[in-house]
């Protein structure tokens, strides 16, 4: 192993150059060239978190599948719900799937990837060597944002995707049943899923934005996934607490399970387009705070 | 259970009108609080002339009085203590509430007349008068007192009848409750006369002549009120101590006998007592008097008349002209068109006692005065369904306060009705209800008529029989768990009774092309041959999905008999039942001919029926236009969209503003542009107050290897990440080739850096982490010049692991090699030996002069002044956040030479040196002294001690840059 450099490549190299933007840029910088997607993509792809995460969300499927399979029905003489149904066939499972992730899995997906991308690099020093590169700050955020918003879209699509794979390879491909008693063609039921898992996009948002104004805001990574993550189950106990009234409507988990809306025959689009704006409102907000904060940042980690 | 604390009854009062008997005063939770006044107020006398008196309590609000009265009515075997947190919501909420136990139950005396205009109305018209006489109500006349009257069921018949006969009342909220008891006791949904269009959704309009006698629902409705266990079944404990009676715990509807009368009436006065008597009804039978015994002692608490006229129909199934009379007599259809008072109306979807159509013609029948009528249709019913206590609650309370209080709060007159399973439940996705609501009823608060689409129905005739006996009988609902059973069926785990086989004839339509909203009554036409005269039959419309599993609405079922038949037959038109519900695309619906069903009395005799579809073979579905009443429809988010844009568009326009101005402010100077590094006036003040930096000014020139020397937190590593743009100066301004240095300023593009240790991914190669790094600039790669920097770096096959497995001196090389990345024309590296040991600290000295030998500059910043002598041009000294000096190193090391003298009497040869021209600082040390000599040979300082007799061992120059160093430091210090 050597155990020293060496400095010979410098003796032949060349003067410093003369050519220069008019912002002093040296050739061939280009600030909107800067960390771009793809390279944002192999930062983030190449690491193990991500890679478990993704992987975790093939494997989930299959879990449930055996869980199925080991478990007997006991949903005699009541109503079936979705998880009654999930036998039924592929579209019931990836509909159970979703509806068993919805409350917690995919709210920890979307936290942890946009929550650690800042935090991590801050961690790791590399932020500050990626800040003089330099990429100006607006847009490490947004290339970084972007990539997470990526990564946890590709999480939220994948999760169905092999569910319904898996649902069809075990239980059939057999038309949706919903719990009101109808049934959807396959066809039929794709759209509603599509639907539901845009629905799901734009309702997680806001806890995209959160794990990323709390991953500006600290250095631990964990500290802002973790802090994403407590904040939305304070927003779902209080969401339980009923006394609360109209108060409840302003929590951003209230309209959380409102795709079920998707479910009936015809679409009442009433709480998912609440959901949706209320999202925004609050992804808004917190984006903007982020941006704030990140652009008056002393950069000391 | 509404447990009383006991309150003793007083009986020598009587000869006042009101005899004050006990007073408690509540506190309650929140809110003021309420007093409470026991009463036992006088009624008119029984047929037998027994005095009567009933047991009232009087709420009253601690403050506003006067203030509006309410009179709640309870439910059948019910008492005025299941309204008792009804009242306490009420007078909480500023009105003066009077409950009472109606005569014949509870403690009340006198005997069940089912309110009859002479006895139940009269008394609560009496009610009214002692309201009247109180002082804390509000008047609206002499003797007229404002007042609402709410009930439920029972006490719902008795608030419209109430308001039918005494005008003194305000606003009515009649809840479950029949319109004809005739035809709710013996149902009739055979239509009179050909279809025409539905006045309403639910409007039936029977053809002449009594129905099919519901003999479960009498059977609860009438035996169980005479057995002494009534009173304790009612749900609420008078404080006689008829809570012997009660054995176990209350059934589980006693529980809901909170809400506003309505809900309250029908869940423990009725519904409850009714499950518990399916469960137990030969017990009571062998307890109780029997329904076959005769004489007054065997009704209970009936009054003979209406228990006798019971016990004969109970025994034939038909009903006799003397019972017809006195259900009419009872009946609020009889006096409908007297009604005034504004009209809250809720009636169950889950009632097979008294069916929406009931309410239906109550509410057509009063709108029909013109008095203003809303109409709820509500999830639960006399069958049990949803518990919409509180909603019901709510709306009563904001009827009575837009009627009574008349505070100017707008009144909601909507038609709202309950879609049971029209959604997911978000906690287990089970179906779940759904409340909509249209402008208003059609036919009945909004003009009709009711829209309605046709399906045409196929299937051939069939042949159906009636069963001697009528035994089988299909099971379609049981008094007072119809919803549970229907829930059961659709779960498949049903019990197939519903339709028997042979016995009933079905017919169907096509599957749905689209969704259908049925709100209310589908009718259809039939043709009907007998081999009797006479035809009992259940006609039922099932929701049958894809998949062939069939649903029964709410247990529901139209019974229809007909009289006068031939053997040709004839047509019927029947009126299904009215239901709210989505029926799905891709769904049919059967409609389905019982002959049987166990709750109704059947035809003893057998019999076969030949049912066929009429030469026009269509069902009509009523279609109100609804829209979701929780869900708020969409057009009221239409603001919140645009101040969400409008948020958006000033977010962007904020941040391009601000983003404008920081560049404006940054214009270069083009005549710095030689210059790498020009600090100014540089000072940086953290949040917490600590000053890092202050009043730094300092020039760099291309070629210079500036040495950046201090102790540990003199401010070095903060002012280079002030020139790396990391850190926002408080003061002054940095310039790099003439452009001010700012965040991400492009010119950062020309500058290295290296500081406060390496910053790498720690699960990718050296070489990944470099290549990553030149990407993230976005320049070409041919710029890089990795391979130089490979060479600095020195770490052979060692950059293809990962960088976590690197020791300290490894990832210290490969940053530095980073920063040379692009051979950048400024390199600032911040204590970039730390760490590496001597050989790599000497290959690192060449680098950065060979470095600086191509023209380029590079900022080194060090605590150790060796390592700043040997490897840096010129040298800046920083102290506690302050330039002490700066210059060539040679000029700095020059400037300050100094002797170390080691001497055997520091003292005197302190004294020896001062004397000499050109001594300064002379300073006695341990073993010597420590001095400058400027102009004087050191020659001549040793002559001069020696011959002072002074033994001089030492004399030496001391190291010069340490020297200057701590000098300019001490000074500060």
């Amino acid at each position: 192993m050597p155990t020293r450099g060496s400095h010979e490549g410098l003796e032949h190299a060349a003067g410093p150059s003369a050519e220069h933007g008019p912002d002093g840029s040296a050739a061939g910088y280009r600030w909107s060239a800067t960390l771009g997607l793809g390279v944002e993509i192999r930062r983030q792809l190449t690491r193990r978190r991500t890679q478990l995460t993704l992987g975790f969300l093939v494997v989930l499927p299959f879990l449930l599948v055996a869980a199925f399979e080991l478990g007997s029905d006991s949903s005699h003489g009541r109503a079936p719900g979705l998880v009654d149904l999930a036998t039924s066939g592929a579209a019931n499972f990836t509909l159970f799937t979703v509806f068993a992730a919805t409350g917690f899995l995919l709210v920890v997906v979307f936290a942890l990837f946009a929550g650690d991308t800042v935090a991590s690099e801050a961690s790791w020093s590399s932020l500050r060597y990626l800040l003089a590169a330099p990429v100006p700050r607006g847009r490490l955020l947004r290339q970084k944002l972007v990539v997470a918003l990526g990564f946890s879209l590709f999480g939220l699509v994948l999760l169905p995707a092999v569910a319904y794979l898996a649902g069809g390879l075990f239980f059939g491909w057999a038309p949706a049943r919903t719990p009101l008693g109808g049934t959807m063609p396959n066809g039929q039921a794709l759209v509603r899923l599509l639907i539901i898992v845009g629905y799901l996009a734009l309702a997680l948002l806001f806890v995209s934005a959160l794990a990323f104004l709390l991953g500006v805001w600290t250095d631990a990574p964990l500290g802002a996934v973790g802090g994403a993550v407590l904040l939305v189950i304070v927003s779902n106990i209080l969401d339980a607490v009923t006394a609360l009234g109209d108060w409840r409507t302003v929590l951003p988990t209230h309209y959380s399970y409102a795709w079920t809306d998707a479910l009936a025959p015809a679409i009442s689009w009433d709480q998912m387009a609440r959901g949706v704006l209320l999202s925004a409102t609050y992804t808004t907000v917190l984006l903007a705070l982020a941006w704030w904060h990140f652009l008056r940042k002393d950069v000391v980690s | 259970m509404v447990r009383r604390r006991t309150a003793l009854i007083g009986t020598g009062a009587l000869a006042a009108v009101v005899a004050v008997t006990g007073t408690a005063v509540a506190v309650s939770r929140s809110g003021p609080a309420v007093h409470e006044q026991m009463l036992r107020v006088p009624v008119g006398a029984e047929p037998s002339g027994a005095a009567v008196s009933l047991d009232a309590t009087l709420y009253t609000p601690d403050s506003r009085t006067p203030a509006p009265a309410v009179l709640l009515a309870h439910g059948f075997g019910g008492s005025k203590y299941e309204l008792d947190s009804d009242a306490r919501d009420l007078a909480r909420r500023g009105y003066v509430v009077l409950t009472y136990t109606a005569r014949g139950f509870g403690v009340s005396g006198g005997d069940i007349h089912l309110d009859a205009p002479g006895y139940e109305i009269a008394d609560a018209r009496r009610m009214v008068d002692l309201l009247a006489d109180r002082p804390e109500v509000l008047k609206d006349g002499q003797g007229d007192p404002r007042v609402g009257v709410a009930g439920g069921s029972y006490g719902g018949a008795l608030t419209l009848l109430l308001a039918a006969t005494d005008p003194r009342v305000d606003a009515i909220a009649p809840q479950i409750t029949w319109n004809d008891l005739r035809q709710a006791l013996f149902p009739q949904f055979a239509v009179a006369g050909a279809a025409g269009p539905p006045a309403s959704p639910a409007a039936l309009t029977p053809a002449d002549g009594p129905g099919v006698f519901k003999r479960m629902w009498a059977g609860v409705f009438f035996s169980p009120s005479g057995s002494p266990a009534v009173a304790g079944l009612s749900g609420s404990v008078g404080p006689t101590g008829s809570a012997a009676t009660v054995s176990g715990t209350p059934v589980p509807a006693v529980d809901r006998s909170g809400g506003v009368t309505g809900s309250a009436a029908r869940g423990s006065g009725e519904t409850g007592p009714a499950i518990d008597r399916s469960g137990n009804s030969t017990a009571s039978g062998a307890t109780g008097s029997g329904l076959g015994a005769t004489g007054p002692a065997s009704c209970g608490r009936f009054a003979p008349d209406v228990c006798a006229a019971y016990q004969q129909v109970a025994t034939t199934g038909r009903p006799t002209p003397q019972i017809l009379d006195l259900l009419w007599q009872s009946s609020p259809a009889r006096l409908i068109d007297r009604i005034h008072a504004p009209t809250l109306l809720a009636q169950g979807e889950a009632d097979s006692l008294f069916p929406l159509s009931e309410g239906d013609a109550n509410a057509r029948g009063i709108a029909a005065n013109g008095t203003p009528v809303k109409v709820v249709w509500e999830g639960g019913g006399h069958d049990g369904g949803l518990d919409e206590t509180d909603r019901l609650r709510s709306l009563t309370l904001a009827w009575f306060d837009h009627y009574l209080k008349r505070d100017g709060t707008p009144v909601d007159t909507r038609f709202e009705v309950t879609v049971p399973s029209a959604a997911l439940s978000a906690q287990d996705t089970r179906p779940a209800a759904v409340v909509r609501a249209a402008p208003g009823e059609p036919g009945v608060s909004s003009p009709g008529p009711v829209p309605t689409t046709t399906l045409p129905l196929t299937g051939r005739p069939q042949v159906i029989s009636a069963p001697a006996g009528g035994s089988p009988a299909a099971v379609t609902s049981l008094p007072g768990v119809g919803a549970q059973l229907s829930a059961l069926s659709r779960s498949g785990a049903g019990l197939g009774l519903s339709a028997m086989p042979g016995q009933v004839a079905t017919f169907q339509t096509a599957s749905l092309g689209t969704g259908l909203g049925v709100v209310g009554s589908s009718r259809v036409t039939l043709h009907v041959a007998a081999s009797a005269p006479d035809a009992t039959l259940f006609v039922q419309l099932y929701d049958v999905a894809a998949d062939g599993s069939a649903v029964l609405p709410m247990a529901l079922v139209s019974p229809v008999h007909l009289d006068g038949l031939t053997p040709a037959g004839r047509d019927v038109t029947v009126t299904l039942p009215a239901v709210v519900r989505d029926v799905a695309a891709g769904h049919r619906l059967r409609l389905a001919v019982s002959t049987t069903d166990q709750a109704y009395a059947l035809p003893a005799d057998p019999r076969t029926y030949r049912i066929s579809l009429a030469d026009d073979p269509a069902l009509t579905v009523p279609l109100v236009a609804t829209t979701t009443l929780a869900g708020g429809g969409l057009s009221d988010l239409l603001p919140w969209a645009l101040g969400l844009l409008g948020l958006v568009l000033a977010v962007g326009a904020g941040a391009a503003v601000a983003g404008r101005r920081r560049q404006r402010a940054d214009a270069p100077e083009p005549e710095l542009a030689e210059f790498p590094l020009v600090i100014r006036g540089l000072g940086k003040a953290y949040g917490d107050g600590f000053r890092a930096v202050s009043d730094l000014s300092l020039t760099v020139r291309p070629g210079w290897v500036l040495g950046l020397l201090g102790p540990n937190g003199a401010g070095k590593t903060t002012t280079l990440r002030m020139a790396m743009g990391l850190i926002r100066p408080s003061e002054g301004e940095i310039r790099v080739f003439g452009h001010r240095v700012t965040p991400g300023a492009a010119v950062l593009s020309r500058v290295g850096s290296f500081v406060e240790g390496p910053g790498f991914l720690p699960h990718v190669s050296g070489l990944e982490n470099l290549r990553l790094f030149w990407a993230a600039t976005g320049r070409p790669a041919g710029q890089a010049h990795l391979e130089e920097a490979l060479e600095v770096a020195g770490l052979g096959e060692d950059v293809h692991r990962r960088v976590k497995t690197y020791s300290q001196g490894m990832r210290q090389r490969l940053a530095i090699a980073q920063a040379m990345l692009g051979l950048p024309d400024l390199l600032l590296l911040d204590e970039p030996t730390n760490g590496l040991d001597p050989p790599q600290i000497r290959e690192m000295r060449d680098v950065l002069a060979r470095y600086a030998a191509t023209g380029r500059t590079v900022v080194v910043s060090s605590h150790l002044l060796a390592e700043v002598e040997q490897t840096c041009s010129h040298v800046v000294v920083m102290h506690g956040g302050r330039l002490v000096a700066q210059g060539p190193v040679a000029e700095l090391v020059g400037a300050a030479t100094s002797l170390v003298v080691d001497v055997d009497d520091p003292v005197r040869a302190a004294d020896v040196a001062g004397k000499l021209p050109g001594a300064r600082q002379v300073e006695i040390t341990g073993t010597g002294l420590v001095l400058q000599l400027v102009g004087t040979p050191r020659s001549q300082l040793v002559r001069a001690l020696v011959e002072a007799g002074l033994q001089v061992d030492r004399v030496a120059p001391r190291h010069g840059l340490e020297e200057a160093f701590l000098a300019l430091v001490g000074q500060e210090g």
